[in-house]
């Protein structure tokens, strides 16, 4: 254990916009095969990626730890401590952001690597298995995880047997013990998705996807058009850990999924995406915020669908004629200025300038991939399935990076031909505005790519206790 | 022997106290910034000091107790040998309280304060003081010494001005550091300046304890 702080500890989101640049990623690389049934499965991986421009190397995958089983489905991370650890109330900043947490949504597995021996070559050092969790949590199926000021909090879709609830469990980030269910009253809170908070008001939020059974096995077109995925956004007591308000956004709107409040802990607002309209095919961002003594949202983005013909389509799709958006992940500045929107159908990322919460500016776009249009990369050689999905953010938000597959048997139904797995760089321009780096391209072969976390944290991975 | 080192060290731990971020100053920053505020960083000392003192005061209390049933040569190491064993433990396993929260009114940082003192054993540090200084009476001057000059360590209204004084050292250390931190020096110092003070905190209890012994 260190004597001073983990130098990756920042107090505040402005101070960690002053962090040294990222030299690596690590990204989740499952494989397909493995969980279709199909031949010649692998192992899913963690991928280490250069991202140090001055190295030989740059922007090529430098080592990919593989896990022992088969079938995990890697798809998140998350990092045992982080800034969190300097809040003022739960003080341990000599603990060290030194291990990579790995969530495996279909096996339920933790796999944890510890990132320092070898910071190229992360190694699995522990292993969490999905008994203990189930028998200490009654919760399976872990898929977000973030390093709270006490503790590692881990959300999960639902219960061993695939049904709900969903919710949230805690490991201890030093001995990764699995402490317990988080909520003792969830009121009426069912489904579940992610998870962050505003550390400066006590309050978590969560968002609703569906259960393991809704989902495991793709999107079921009966419960889309029936409205039963979620819908709704879940206000907690984060020192009391109750339910206190839910605030639903019209059933219309189906799976409402990634949160990201504002980084500031003094603001009260953030953004969540929802994946698509019923009524029209849109996708939507919404915005929640203070309005008094209760919490209110409200859509701030719609996103159309585009026109498409029928033989452009997935046999989802082919009744509809377009192509929905699918915002399937959004990220937010450091300095709570410009928010990132993935468009996995229609192949596009999306920069918003939301310096006014309540009205954002679009003010950028690329375009790679999606259903219809796959759009190529310079150095993709030709035409490329899969489009804009996980999207991370450097510590100073000048570089955002992002990868091209959702979850497994999605991606089947939506890019029914295969899709490739690949990792992308936008640069930011100053002022507002984003470009593809046509030099930067990551072929993950055979498997394919997800989550994105960069070496001493992004701007998904740590919140801050002092603005 | 008279002498004015117990009340001394007494004062000068309620200042190391008061210097640890872990023991309040730096949650009274932090209210502040989040009002905004450097009055709501003042208003946050005293319910933290209020909560270190109650935490010193059940040590003594215990103390107190384990004098009035305890034979005189044994309880110097009974308390050594607690210190000891504690400082090893918070060496060996480091943890705090759990406390989640921002949002805290004066009682939730007496509690907090109490509940923080006390997993650091921060009252336990003081007992060998106790212990070993209770014939010396409260140093004074003037013509008002008459009546505070028979204060010894070991009557309560002895036990209350130590507690007093070490309370009072630990505010205005804190206050000062809290207001420098707020005004002037900025949080950039929390990455550079904040050294494990938890293993030295751990190793100023062992030290307590044998000092307890040795004298």
């Amino acid at each position: 254990m260190p004597f001073r702080p983990d130098p990756t500890f920042y107090p505040s989101p402005r101070m960690a916009m002053d962090a040294p640049r990222e030299r690596f990623a690590y990204v989740a690389a499952p494989d397909a095969n493995a969980v279709l049934g199909r031949p010649n499965p692998l192992r899913d991986g963690l991928a280490t990626v250069d991202l140090d421009p001055r190295s030989p190397t740059y922007s090529q995958i430098i080592a990919l730890a593989e896990v022992p089983n088969f079938g995990d489905e890697l798809h998140h991370s998350g990092w045992n401590a982080c800034s969190a650890a300097l809040c003022p109330y739960a003080p341990h900043p000599h603990v060290e952001r030194r291990y990579l947490m790995l969530p495996a949504l279909r096996s339920s597995r933790i796999y944890i690597f510890d990132t320092k021996l070898d910071p190229r070559r992360p190694k699995l050092v522990r292993t969490i298995e999905a008994d203990e969790i189930a028998s200490r949590t009654g919760y399976s199926r872990p898929h977000t995880l973030h390093c709270g000021p006490d503790g590692i909090y881990v959300s999960a879709l639902g219960n061993p047997a695939g049904e709900g609830p969903g919710g949230i469990f805690m490991l201890d980030c030093e001995s990764f013990d699995v402490l317990g269910r988080w909520e003792i009253d969830r009121g009426p809170q069912y489904l579940h998705y992610d998870f962050w908070w505003h550390l400066g008001h006590d309050t978590l939020i969560s968002s609703e996807w569906g259960t393991p059974k809704m989902i495991e096995d793709g999107v079921v077109p009966e419960l889309l058009l029936g409205k039963k995925y979620g819908h709704r956004l879940h206000v907690w007591d984060l020192r009391r850990r109750k339910h206190v308000q839910a605030l639903d956004i019209g059933d219309e709107h189906q799976m409402a999924l990634e949160l990201r409040p504002a980084h500031d802990p003094t603001k009260a607002w953030g953004f969540m995406g929802v994946v698509i309209s019923v009524a029209d095919l849109s996708a939507s961002v919404w915005l929640w915020y203070r309005e008094g003594e209760r919490w209110a949202i409200k859509k701030v983005i719609t996103i159309p669908a585009e026109p498409a013909s029928a033989d452009q389509l997935p046999p989802l799709l082919k009744g509809f004629g377009a192509v929905p958006p699918l915002v399937t992940d959004i990220n937010l500045s450091l300095d709570d200025k410009y928010l990132y929107v993935s468009c996995w159908g229609t192949g596009e990322l999306r920069q918003y300038d939301v310096s006014n919460p309540h009205e954002p500016k679009h003010v950028g776009s690329v375009h790679i991939g999606g259903i219809a249009r796959r759009t190529p990369h310079p150095r993709s050689g030709g035409p490329l399935t899969g489009a804009p999905q996980m999207v991370e953010v450097s510590r100073d938000g000048k570089r955002i990076y992002f990868t091209s597959g959702l979850y497994t048997t999605w991606d089947e139904q939506f890019y029914p031909d295969g899709l490739k797995g690949w990792m992308v760089k936008v640069d930011v321009k100053e002022g507002g505005g984003i470009a593809l780096d046509p030099d930067f391209y990551v072929d993950f072969g055979p498997r394919r790519a997800h989550q994105v976390r960069l070496e001493g944290g992004d701007a998904s991975s740590d919140s801050f206790c002092y603005p | 022997m008279t002498s004015a080192w117990p009340w001394i060290t007494l004062a000068l731990l309620g200042a190391y106290h008061g210097l640890s971020p872990g023991m309040g100053w730096l949650f009274a920053v932090a209210l502040g910034l989040q009002e905004k505020s450097g009055k709501a960083v003042l208003r946050a000392l005293l319910p933290i000091a209020i909560g270190h003192a109650a935490s010193v005061g059940l040590a003594v209390g215990l103390l107190a107790a384990g004098k009035a049933s305890i034979p005189t040569g044994i309880l110097p190491w009974i308390t050594g040998g607690v210190l000891v064993a504690f400082g090893i433990f918070k060496l060996v396993r480091p943890r705090h309280p759990r406390w989640v929260g921002m949002r805290v009114n004066a009682r939730d940082l007496v509690v907090w304060s109490f509940l923080m003192a006390t997993a650091h054993g921060a009252g336990l540090m003081l007992l060998p003081v106790f212990v070993l200084g209770e014939d010396n009476p409260a140093p004074c001057h003037g013509p008002s010494c008459h009546d505070a000059a028979g204060i010894s360590l070991s009557s309560p209204s002895g036990y209350l001005a130590a507690i007093s004084l070490h309370t009072l050292a630990m505010l205005a250390v804190s206050a000062l550091v809290a207001l420098v931190v707020y005004y002037k020096v900025g949080l950039a110092m929390l990455r550079r300046a904040w050294f494990d003070l938890d293993r030295v905190w751990a190793g100023a209890l062992i030290l307590a304890g044998v000092l307890g012994l040795l004298l």
